[in-house]
């Protein structure tokens, strides 16, 4: 027995595998000596990319002509599973892909699932995982208990990539059995936002602002100094749902995960849910008026000040060199 | 259009959050307020309902102790009835219990053309509850919806999505996940909050909705460990005098990123 057979739910971004997906393939592969990616939609743009981080075998579900993927993609592991090739593990990226599908599968397989991970280990015939809480000042270690397959979602940015240098997988096709009354929700157009500049979760820079900033046009300032410092603008999730800047800005619990040379946080007062999104920085600045404020306890450079007051001198300053 | 809202009832987020020694679960046993983020899906319904020119607003809710303190917030703001399922048998549950037992309260309620909940709560944010729901009523759901409208039988959602969003659409009855800041939640009047007070709530055990086992005895997974995070050092802080930014500089030039 022990932990074997993983599986990881694979998305494609621009042609390639989502770094979400090149980051749980390689930990599957510390993990269980076969490892497969189960593919929501066409393989074979991402076939190649898969076999190189260590998938050996692909399933994939064919296009999925705009259906959510939720009750589609699980309802296609269902099949793979109920078929005969009943995985130990499976690994799902923390997003709205990844957390639709495995609820969805949980209650397919009547199996319990754990979010918000960051780590896994083989545990004899279990697996633990650790999720931090209290934004992340306290990992709690989870085992599964009963049967597997045992479910579990991991945030972004929780393992560095490493290719193994495999060639290409077989391609299985899972197609998606009849929905029944659960399918339905179909995508009928898809909106993107352009951004200019680095992408938030692979700048080396990020500046990011908050409620301190006061009003929506003072985000201005943000961008300024992102643009100044080639990095990316970020927000917290107060301005993002005060309506002031999309919700791609959003960096936190919810939002995205960055982990950046440098984190300059202006107006922000660093509750739990932001502080998640953004410890892992290497260095971090902030800048807020309370000097009570608790992005302080982990700012690396702290200046208890006006963000009104300072970031205009800073942008003049950079610009200036 | 009938909507039924799920709400959950949770510790104030002001005072820091605590886990129970004995179970290493976090504490709900103190005074419980409404999510702040499920008062988007009681607004959202509200609107629905009174556009769609008739129907009504119920919320389902599971909590400990009979705690009803969070639902009479819905209520006041105009929700007519609710469902609290509170059961010490339930204490310890995982999601998927959660989701079955919410998923049962929506049929005893009955008649749902759609049925609303938060994306995530406040507390434990798990995040799966709303599409376990879907899957065990054998609904269609669109999670993460920032907007909501109903055409006839048929929901119109735009969907959050990394990029930007989607636009969706459903057949009803669905269930819908939306995000906090959808819509702007009403502060329920003073008439709301006295007339709160007399809408019925009716309080259900698990077995009372035919769900078993519950709880500890439910769930499927076991907290082996409890540990503090390494403490990222806290740096320099200083006072802004007017000149702090040539700190900023300098600690960029430090870093070489400038």
């Amino acid at each position: 027995m022990g932990i074997d057979n993983i599986w990881v739910f694979a998305q494609e971004t621009d042609g390639a595998p989502s770094s979400g997906t090149i980051e749980l393939l390689t930990k599957a592969r510390a993990l269980g000596s076969t490892v497969t990616a189960f593919v929501a939609g066409d393989a074979s743009a991402i076939a190649g990319g898969l076999g190189e981080y260590g998938a050996s075998k692909a399933y994939a579900t064919g296009d999925l002509a705009g259906a959510l993927p939720g009750a589609a993609v699980a309802s296609a592991m269902k099949a793979v599973i109920d078929g005969g090739d009943s995985p130990d593990v499976i690994l799902f990226p923390q997003n709205y892909e990844g957390r639709d599908v495995v609820s969805r599968l949980s209650v397919k397989l009547d199996r319990t699932v754990l979010t918000n991970n960051v780590d896994i280990a083989a545990d004899g015939d279990s697996v633990k995982v650790t999720t931090p809480i209290f934004g992340g000042n306290t990992l709690v270690s989870t085992t599964f208990t009963g049967e597997g397959p045992y479910l579990a979602t991991f945030r972004p940015k929780s393992f560095v990539p490493e290719a193994s240098g495999g060639g290409a997988p077989e391609v299985v096709a899972a197609p998606v059995p009849d929905l029944g009354s659960t399918g339905g929700a179909t995508v009928t157009a898809v909106h993107v936002e352009e951004t200019s500049g680095p992408k938030l979760d692979e700048a080396d820079i990020v500046v990011a602002g908050g409620r301190g900033l006061g009003e929506a046009e003072k985000f201005d300032m943000i961008e300024s100094l992102a643009k100044a410092l080639k990095g990316a603008p970020g927000a917290s999730r107060a301005i993002v749902d005060a309506g002031w800047v999309p919700y791609s800005y959003q960096v936190g619990q919810t939002g995205k995960v960055v982990k950046p040379k440098v984190y300059i946080a202006a107006g922000i007062s660093g509750a739990t849910q932001h502080m998640v999104g953004m410890k892992g920085s290497k260095n971090i600045i902030a800048i807020n008026k309370d000097k009570e404020a608790p992005i302080f306890g982990v700012a690396d450079l702290g200046i208890v000040g006006d963000v009104h007051k300072v970031l205009p001198k800073l942008i003049e300053a950079l610009q200036n060199r | 259009m009938n909507v039924i809202v799920c709400v959950k009832q949770i510790p104030d987020p002001a005072s820091p959050g605590e886990l129970d020694p004995s179970s290493n679960t976090l504490k709900r046993d103190g005074k419980l307020i409404l999510d702040e983020s499920d008062g988007y899906g009681v607004e959202m319904a509200l609107q629905l309902v009174d556009t769609a020119g008739g129907g009504e607003v119920s919320i389902i809710s599971m909590a400990p102790n009979g705690e009803v303190s969070g639902m009479r917030t819905a209520l006041a703001m105009g929700a007519v009835k609710g469902v609290l399922v509170s059961d010490p048998e339930l204490a310890g549950s995982d999601a998927l219990t959660t989701a079955k037992v919410l998923a049962a309260a929506v049929k005893k309620i009955g008649d749902a053309d759609l049925v609303l909940a938060g994306t995530e709560s406040s507390d434990g944010y798990t995040g799966t509850v709303p599409e376990q729901m879907a899957e065990v009523l054998g609904l269609p759901s669109v999670t993460f919806a920032k907007t909501v409208t109903i055409d006839g039988e048929t929901l119109k959602v735009e969907r959050q999505t990394e990029a930007g969003y989607d636009e969706v659409t459903c057949p009803l009855p669905a269930v819908v996940s939306v995000t906090a800041g959808v819509v702007e939640p009403r502060y329920p009047s003073f008439k709301g909050i006295m007339a709160a007070k007399s809408k019925p709530v009716d309080t259900v055990t698990a077995a009372d909705l035919g769900i078993t086992p519950v709880g500890w005895a439910g769930a499927r997974q076991e907290i082996v460990d409890v540990a503090q995070a390494p403490e990222r050092e806290a740096g320099e802080i200083i006072e802004d005098d007017g000149e702090t930014f040539t700190k900023i500089v300098q600690y960029l030039d430090g870093l070489k990123v400038i």
